[in-house]
């Protein structure tokens, strides 16, 4: 039988404030243990939550930026569930009347194509603190807990059940990673658990309109586990059909070392949530000035950003899609465009060598040895041709180690262009005379022989000679007697 | 509506609460009264009443986004039955 994977993603992304959703304790990161925590963290008795401006501003530009309507009217819920890293027995969130509302995002697919993913809805909730299961705790028996991270803003995206394939779920799962890290209203850090995954999976027959039962796979903190996991779960699910069992609704762990999901045993009938509005704090109410006045510094969108270099530039969907896979590196790429006024060069060069190199030295475009004014000024270099291409992939190494920019390494490592013809005709004439053998060869017909002679005036010239040049040169020479 | 014994057994255990068995059918009827009043409260045509979700006809305040803060995590700690590096213990949970 055909079988048809039906996925839908829970992402939880950290906003970047400064202090927490519900209290002024700090939410920088790595702090030693409960440094952070303060009365309202821990649910100390007596204790009353007032909610963040900045937290609210943020949820409201990711809002914009799906194209989703804010709610002008959304109400805080208590979730309830006993955990030793939930102090108050309960974590505040939304739940009927979220703060985002329906949007939607497209991703473009491993054949170029854009398929459009909906977003149900996001609303605002409080990180949990961590647990510690670390062992000589007190001599053993003892689970350490961190709350740190209790109250800690969180954004919850929800989308709808529209992914096909493991990789459309990594695809949409990037496209969210990408856009809240553009709107700068989160830093989008795996590592230290900013952007975090739950992957809800089901398979039904191919043409079946009803969804199987699905199960919930929590906490991918990587986009190598969301694919491998959901791979793992739609096999796994796919196997106990056909075996004649059925799937059970649960909620399952991700072990990478074993690339298998298990089921949770904690939390036992932990989705008897029982929410209700939560009294300590009132309906937030948002009007048009707060809206108006969270958006109005909202860059241009990458979707939108992708769309014009493919217009304006006539860069291909996939060259288009790696410049704007971060806002800084498209910024970067336009400040190139702009000085040299040639789009696909500067396209060539930055998803070429300078990502080869960002990638290999594992460093961000911002932390590039290489500005945009230096690679600029060598695409010049290029363009007027005063270096080769092969030559200018040398003037770029120096760059990037530290030699300066490339009018100055042209010059220190004399990597200039021959071009004058004079001096070229004579090193060819030489080397003609030289080879005979292969002269003979290549007046037989033997074409692959003008590669040895291009090979030969690249060596004598050290690369300098301008590969047109040599070209023309050699066929007239070759030609002639 | 009217709950019965496994459900009043259900909602203590999600609460965490410990109630003596011979309590439980008492628990059952005053909650099922509670429930009944309720009941009797959906007659009431509420076609264009907005639902409540707080009594104060008020919206809520909202605090700019600084650190007001500081590090009290001895006075906290001092009444924690058991820490130790800063973290507070727990008998051990497994996820």
């Amino acid at each position: 039988m055909q079988w048809e994977t039906v996925i839908g993603l829970e992402i939880h992304t950290q906003l970047a404030t400064q202090s927490k959703i519900f209290s002024g304790a700090s939410t920088a990161f790595g702090a030693s243990p409960n440094t952070q925590a303060c009365a309202i963290d821990l649910g100390l008795p007596g204790v009353l939550p007032v909610l963040n401006a900045e937290a609210v501003r943020l949820a409201v530009r990711f809002g914009r930026a799906i194209g989703a309507e804010v709610a002008p009217r959304s109400v805080f819920a208590r979730k309830n569930y006993f955990y030793p890293d939930l102090p108050k027995g309960y974590q505040i969130s939304q739940y009927e009347l979220p703060i985002v509302g329906e949007g939607r995002v497209e991703i473009v697919l491993g054949d170029g194509s854009v398929k459009s993913i909906g977003v149900t809805r996001a609303h605002l909730e409080e990180d949990a603190g961590k647990s510690l299961h670390e062992e000589n705790l007190a001599g053993g028996g003892y689970t350490g807990i961190d709350l740190n991270r209790a109250g800690t803003p969180l954004l919850e995206i929800v989308s709808e059940p529209d992914m096909r394939t493991p990789q459309e779920a990594v695809a949409y799962a990037r496209k969210i990673h990408q856009l809240v890290r553009w709107i700068g209203i989160s830093d989008g850090n795996m590592q230290e658990g900013s952007f975090r995954v739950d992957a809800n999976v089901s398979v039904r027959p191919l043409g079946q309109t009803r969804f199987g039962t699905r199960t919930e796979i929590k906490n991918l903190n990587s986009f190598r586990f969301i694919e491998r996991a959901i791979q793992f779960e739609v096999e796994r699910q796919i196997d106990v059909i056909e075996g004649g069992g059925s799937v059970v609704q649960e909620t399952r762990l991700y072990d990478p070392e074993r690339d298998e999901t298990r089921p949770m045993r904690s939390k036992e009938e932990a989705n008897d949530y029982r929410y209700f509005p939560d009294p300590d704090l009132l309906p937030v109410e948002i009007d048009v000035a707060f809206i108006v006045e969270a958006v109005a510094d909202l860059p241009e969108l990458p979707d939108s950003m992708r769309e014009r270099f493919h217009t304006q530039y006539g860069l291909g969907e996939y060259d288009a899609s790696l410049l704007t896979a971060g806002r800084e590196l498209a910024q970067y790429f336009e400040a190139v465009v702009q000085a040299t006024a040639e789009p696909k060069l500067a396209a060539n060069w930055v998803n070429g060598e300078l990502a080869a190199a960002l990638n290999r030295s594992e460093i961000d475009i911002a932390q590039s040895p290489v500005s945009a004014a230096m690679l600029a000024g060598l695409i010049h270099r290029i363009q007027d041709g005063t270096v080769s291409g092969k030559l200018a992939k040398q003037v770029f190494e120096a760059m990037w180690s530290g030699e300066g920019d490339a009018d100055s390494v042209i010059q220190a490592r004399g990597l200039r262009q021959i071009t004058d013809s004079g001096a070229l005709e004579s090193m060819i004439a030489a080397i003609v005379a030289a080879n005979p053998g292969q002269v003979e060869q290549y007046r037989a017909g033997k074409d692959k022989v003008f590669g040895f002679f291009v090979g030969q005036v690249m060596k004598e010239s050290k690369g300098k000679a301008n590969p047109q040049q040599v070209n023309e040169i050699l066929m007239r020479v070759l030609a002639s007697d | 509506m009217s709950l019965d014994a496994s459900d009043i057994e259900k909602i203590a255990h999600l609460a965490r609460l410990e109630i003596a068995p011979e309590s439980i059918e008492r628990y059952a009827a005053d909650l099922s009264n509670i429930l009944d009043l309720v009941a009797q409260m959906d007659a009431v045509d509420t076609t264009g009443v907005e639902p409540m979700a707080h009594p104060l006809h008020m919206s809520q305040r909202v605090r700019p986004d600084r650190v007001s803060e500081h590090d009290q995590r001895e006075l906290f700690q001092a009444i924690a039955p058991l820490t130790e590096g800063g973290l507070y213990l727990v008998p051990k949970v497994i996820d």
